[in-house]
């Protein structure tokens, strides 16, 4: 079981890394911007949305606008990693929580086996 | 997955928005009964909707040189069944389309239907299904979370060709374009978040044996892995 579980997180880290070194390698995903220059790698595929809904239809005019937008790409990161920081938080707090229930469990059926 | 604010058609946007009230709804009175019958649940359904916050936080390079996250909306699926998701996807998206202007509120129907309706009722059937060809526990879990996530996308593929049809090509070329950016930028992503959600449901199955075996799904066979 926990070697499972090592083997998990190492997949889902070479998942993670493994596009950021192949994609330059193989060329994939590399498509050149309006301006002729290749655009960034690795931009949002919400981003590459709205443009193709730029391409499909030129006339389309956005009707609403976000009422908020944050000042900034670094108070948007702030704002991203805040609503992980919270998430992880409380995955960490069940996780403590429930180790150490386990563990005390265990102590008290390990007594009352010395009681008998 | 997030279609920007203002960028699906009036009507389309009051369609998916209705087509989603229902189960916003349906969705707070499922997780209010719940609470009310097993209140020893409420860490549990926490839990759940940490890892989406989570995971819908975390932006991923993907293989197609594009990035996108993880919806994290199957783990709670599969405990506390596809409705309890809706009302964690509500506030996620929220969350992202007022403070971050990621998504939108105009959009807040379409992408609540993608992300907290269609993937979770994708996930639980999967993982149903799975149990009932008496698949193993993790290889259902496994399944169920990533092709749930992979459905979510798609979804949001669809809802955009249907939009925004090819002028030449139609709704068919406009789904392979929305398809492409979209479906396939999110294949490694979805076998991450079923990856991820294997490993939460063996902490559960180690430390949490008594609350799985009061969760539905999980109730028929036990909690065995």
């Amino acid at each position: 079981m926990k070697k499972q579980n090592w083997l998990i997180l190492l997949a889902v880290v070479l998942l993670t890394v493994l596009p950021l070194w192949l994609v330059p390698q193989l060329g994939i995903g590399v498509v050149s911007g309006p301006d002729g220059q290749a655009s960034e790698l690795f931009r949002g595929a919400d981003d590459k949305a709205q443009r193709a809904i730029g391409e499909i239809a030129p006339d389309y005019k956005p009707w609403f606008a976000p009422l908020l937008a944050p000042a900034s790409a670094e108070v948007a990161s702030l704002l991203f990693a805040l609503q992980a920081a919270f998430g992880a938080g409380v995955i960490g707090y069940w996780l403590g929580c429930a180790v150490t229930r386990d563990k005390l469990r265990r102590e008290s059926q390990d007594k009352e086996a010395h009681a008998d | 997955m997030h279609i920007m604010e203002g960028f699906l058609p009036v009507e389309h946007a009051i369609g998916w928005s209705l087509a989603s009230l229902p189960f916003v709804a349906w969705g707070l009175r499922s997780v209010r009964r719940r609470l009310r019958e097993q209140p020893e649940q409420r860490m549990l359904l926490g839990v759940a909707a940490a890892f989406s916050f989570v995971l819908s936080a975390l932006k991923l390079p993907s293989l197609t040189g594009s990035s996108s996250h993880p919806t994290g909306v199957g783990l709670g699926a599969l405990l506390f069944g596809p409705l309890a998701m809706v009302p964690v996807g509500f506030v996620v998206l929220l969350f992202q389309a007022l403070l971050l202007a990621h998504g939108g509120l105009s959009t807040l129907g379409a992408n609540l239907f993608s992300m907290a309706v269609v993937g979770p009722f994708v996930a639980a059937g999967l993982f149903r299904l799975g149990r009932r060809c008496g698949l193993p526990l993790a290889g259902c879990v496994f399944i169920a979370a990533a092709l749930g996530d992979l459905a979510t996308y798609l979804t949001t593929s669809i809802q955009l060709a249907w939009a925004f049809p090819d002028p030449a090509g139609g709704f068919i070329a406009s789904l392979a374009k929305f398809g492409g950016i979209f479906a396939i930028t999110q294949i490694p992503l979805a076998i991450s978040e079923g990856l991820l959600t294997v490993l939460v449901v063996n902490t559960l199955a180690r430390f949490n044996p008594e609350e799985l075996k009061g969760l539905a799904l999980f109730a028929r066979r036990g909690a065995r892995v």
